[in-house]
């Protein structure tokens, strides 16, 4: 079993993911992440002002007991299952990080400039969290959904729809990484 | 009884993300670089197997554990909103480099500071829903 203690391959995690997905439609469930999100406002009672909210969110309350199953699934793995958890990124991405000032790069499982603690004090630090995280929410769902909903999901069901989604999603991200990264960071 | 099943499920996907990586913000940026095959790896196969088995699933039109038959349905045909929406989401996937799962297995690996992710996620979710119509879909 010590291989669960190492990071898992690549195989071995897609398998998983395969797996919980198998899972979800053996239970008459679908796997989408993002909805979550929605049914949050609602149960904060956005309903009654936007039509958009105004749901039955109860019938998806199966899905935020899944949200809390994460929870907990990220405790133990990073409590129990992780006795190193510095990420093995390649030498190149590295060197790419180190460049644009991130010096935990290779050495920590999150980024500390952004993650730790004194981003609380970091004006610019907790920018990049709020922008990041309302572009993540908006996009999720003006798009009709996020990875797990179109990448996985959808693609598996050969929507084209989908494929349209994990272009963009492409789009966005090589958009951000390759452009925008250098001019914030 | 149901609601711990759905618990466990949560649990697997949870420690799968953790320990995949790819729940890891330097993952999202290395994949985004094309510096490493490991998260097209991660995706690969698990569109693979998922793909395989939708098919397998609607071809003997399988019955979930309750005995109910599988249903896929179809998305909404558009384009606009699947490459404006979905380039957004991409744009704040590579800088806070988390997806909607991933957010909240980081809750539970004790990294505070994506709670600012999650409440920014849901204030974006909300603004999405006072303009749904407004904008082009």
């Amino acid at each position: 079993m010590s291989f669960l203690l190492e990071p898992w391959p690549w195989y071995f995690s897609g398998f998983m993911i395969a797996f919980v997905m198998f899972l979800l439609l053996m239970v008459d469930k679908r796997f989408g992440m993002s909805s979550n999100l929605r049914t949050l406002c609602s149960m904060a009672g956005a309903g009654k002002r936007t039509p958009f909210f105004n749901f039955d969110w109860k019938s998806q309350r199966w899905n935020l007991v899944v949200v809390i199953g994460a929870i907990i699934g990220g405790f133990i793995a990073s409590e129990f299952l992780t006795p190193n958890d510095a990420v093995a990124i390649s030498e190149q991405t590295i060197t790419d990080l180190q460049a644009l000032g991130f010096e935990s790069a290779g050495t920590a499982y999150m980024p500390t400039e952004l993650f730790g603690k004194d981003v609380f004090s970091s004006g610019k630090g907790l920018l990049i969290l709020i922008i990041g995280g309302f572009l993540v929410g908006f996009g999720a769902r003006y798009a009709g959904g996020c990875t797990s909903g179109h990448a996985i999901s959808g693609l598996s069901n050969l929507q084209l729809p989908s494929l349209i989604a994990v272009i963009g999603f492409f789009l966005g991200g090589l958009v951000m990484v390759h452009l925008l990264f250098p001019l914030i960071f | 009884m149901r609601t711990g099943i759905y618990l466990i499920i949560g649990v697997v996907f949870g420690i799968t993300m953790f320990k995949s990586e790819a729940a890891s913000w330097f993952r999202i940026f290395e994949m985004f670089q094309f510096q490493a095959f490991h998260m097209y790896g991660i995706i690969g196969v698990a569109l693979g197997l998922a793909t395989l088995m939708t098919f397998l699933m609607k071809r003997f039109k399988l019955k979930s554990f309750y005995g109910n038959q599988i249903q896929f349905s179809p998305k909404e045909k558009s384009f606009k909103r699947y490459i404006i929406g979905g380039t957004l989401f991409g744009l704040g996937w590579a800088l806070a480099g988390a997806c909607p799962g991933p957010i909240y297995v980081l809750i539970g690996a004790g990294y505070w500071p994506i709670l600012v992710v999650i409440g920014s996620a849901i204030l974006g979710t909300y603004v999405y829903g006072l303009l749904k119509d407004k904008l082009p879909h």
